[in-house]
């Protein structure tokens, strides 16, 4: 079954009047039909910026070079009366905070029903009616209310479900999921990634996770891909991943994460150092100056993202679940 | 449920002085439309048994006659009337050419919005009162021309303010969040981002009113606007004037309501202010 999404070689730079600033580099992966891929880095790892470059909401000042290729369609350049015809429906989107992505003067049944009525051709009574079927699916209650009611009279938690609603209106084949739970309570972020999971399951479509808390992607994705300073350094299926990280980085990452049980730590633990500014140019590993285990090698030569062993194992753009990681000095080799 | 024009008619509801201003220019209003009829006198009628009488309730002209005998309070209303329909006309003229100019320019931005901005300066540019003699003399004296020239400068402040809010609001997620679900241009800018303007705008074009017919009176005060036999505020006071010393209620009659008319606005433009706009209390 070919991918729903291939990006091959996307390069994201941002000009500025002095210089030149590259937030992805040549970032290639692909999302297979059904698949649920999480991508977890820190912030400016160039995560978002990735599939903003698929959505086309990039800032005026970005450029993307490369190829996204959805179903048969290169997104990249393509005109916007088409882009219009895809994004919404086929390929939609869940954005970060509930509280401000929907419009704020127009009721919840008047958005819900808005994307029907463009994508679908349907009139506002039948548009109506499927929204309010919409909000049931999604868990929301009262929906016959809701729909007449104004964004900032709900909850947050109730937002991003009508956010997630929205996204799932016309049967999409993906959904891209931008850190959907950062701005949400602890309690409500559970339920909004049962949430998500279920309507996965429920709808089939792909899902592409992005965020900085591997606990969600963890629950949630079949395949993680760790992005460090704009490009992917580890892609693994998210049980092994968890088991045994391969890229320094990405164990650095697992160690951080705050555990409930064994004993209860002074101080959590923290990476050292910084991320490389966007705009610093970057020869060999990225990592090399916060990694314990940088040799001279690491300091000149760019590790590339291979199948453990050396050769490209996996399928480099077809989406295979094949471990591949950036690095010279794999954990465990 | 609270909604944002709920909220502010609330608050307006709770302001003394703009709901005394919101009373004084309905009345005013309504005056203008309903007094002829209670009136017996019309407007063009000489009565040659009082010219120039002075006002008395007793007798048939409640406010005087003026030069040639005519009703002064007809005259008044009348006068009234077409300063309202010119304010209220060009109003809202500049409303929608200033809200569709203004979203697109600061929605589509770039190089549309330099050359649309352009566009406005130069406008705004123009030395109006010279401008609108110039018309005059070549065009002649007309009322369609005094409507296209306030029409002409009205709508460029407008389109200013919307503009600027239009680049505040396209920043803004949820705009973000409609191009992501394959939201058009246009739609958009009609449904996402002019609505969120409304605000601010409103606020602006109950201030508009009384200054295109503060304007409107001071064209035909210099005999630029509304030509005999019609009537405007400004017309009228310009002919009051000429008779300040002999008849002085033909200047203060047409003036008083002016300053009554234009109070009574811009009090009710403060309050609605008040009312929609939150951050300046």
């Amino acid at each position: 079954m070919p991918p729903v999404l291939r990006i091959v070689d996307l390069t994201v730079s941002f000009s500025h009047p002095d210089r030149t600033i590259h937030a992805v580099r040549q970032v290639s992966l692909a999302v297979a039909a059904r698949e649920s891929v999480g991508i977890v880095g820190e912030s400016g790892s160039g995560k978002t910026q990735v599939f903003m470059a698929a959505m086309g909401l990039l800032a005026p000042n970005a450029r993307a070079d490369g190829h996204v290729l959805f179903g048969d369609d290169e997104l990249l350049g393509l005109d916007a009366k088409r882009m219009n015809r895809i994004r919404g429906s086929k390929l939609s989107m869940v954005f970060q905070d509930p509280m401000t992505s929907l419009t704020p003067h127009l009721k919840i049944g008047t958005q819900l029903a808005e994307v029907l009525v463009c994508h679908a051709g349907k009139s506002w009574h039948e548009a109506r009616i499927a929204a309010r079927r919409m909000l049931e699916r999604v868990g929301v209650p009262e929906p016959e209310r809701r729909l007449n009611q104004y964004p900032h009279e709900l909850s947050g938690g109730l937002r991003q479900r009508v956010m997630i609603g929205i996204s799932l209106l016309c049967d999409p084949m993906l959904v891209i999921a931008d850190e959907p739970t950062t701005a949400l309570d602890v309690t409500v972020q559970a339920q909004v990634i049962d949430l998500l999971g279920a309507m996965r399951r429920e709808v089939g479509m792909a899902m592409v996770l992005i965020s900085h808390d591997l606990g969600v992607v963890a629950d949630l994705c079949d395949r993680i891909l760790v992005m460090y300073a704009g490009r992917i350094v580890e892609s693994a299926g998210a049980v092994e991943l968890f088991r045994q990280a391969q890229h320094p980085y990405t164990a650095e990452l697992l160690k951080c994460i705050p555990g409930l049980s064994g004993p209860l730590l002074e101080r959590l633990p923290t990476l050292p150092g910084q991320p490389p500014q966007p705009g610093q140019t970057i020869e060999g590993c990225a990592f090399a100056p916060r990694c314990a285990r940088a040799a001279a090698r690491c300091r000149t030569e760019r590790p590339l993202l291979e199948g453990l062993g050396g050769a490209d194992a996996g399928g480099h753009a077809n989406g295979g679940h094949a471990r591949r990681v950036a690095c010279h000095f794999p954990l465990s080799l | 449920m609270s909604t944002l024009f709920g909220d502010a008619t609330r608050r307006l509801r709770a302001n003394p002085a703009a709901m005394c201003a919101t009373i004084v220019t309905l009345s005013i209003v309504a005056l203008t439309l309903i007094g002829p009829w209670f009136n017996p006198n019309s407007s063009e009628t000489l009565d040659w048994s009082h010219v120039a009488s002075q006002p008395a309730l007793q007798s048939a002209h409640w406010f005087g006659t003026d030069r040639l005998g005519r009703d002064l309070f007809a005259r008044t209303l009348e006068g009234a009337r077409v300063s309202l329909a010119v304010g209220l006309v060009a109003s809202a003229v500049s409303l929608l050419v200033g809200i569709g100019y203004g979203a697109v320019a600061g929605y589509v931005g770039g190089r549309t919005d330099h050359v649309m901005m352009r566009g406005i300066e130069i406008l705004s540019g123009l030395p109006l009162v010279f401008f609108i003699i110039f018309l005059t003399v070549i065009f002649g004296r007309s009322v369609y021309l005094l409507f296209l020239s306030i029409g002409a400068v009205g709508w460029l402040t407008m389109a200013r303010i919307v503009r600027g809010q239009t680049l505040s609001i396209r920043q803004r997620e949820f705009i973000e969040a409609a191009v992501a679900s394959g939201a058009g241009t246009a739609r958009i800018i009609a449904k996402h981002v002019i609505p969120n303007v409304i605000g601010p705008v409103v606020v602006y074009a109950t201030l508009t009113v009384p200054q295109i017919i503060m304007f409107e009176s001071f064209l035909s005060f210099l005999g630029l606007g509304i030509q005999e036999p019609h009537a405007s505020l400004g017309a009228l006071i310009a002919e009051g004037a000429g008779e300040m010393e002999a008849a002085p209620w033909m200047l203060l009659v047409p003036g008083g309501l002016l300053a009554l008319l234009l109070l009574a606005l811009n009090m009710l433009g403060d309050g609605l202010r008040d009312a929609l706009d939150v951050k300046e209390r």
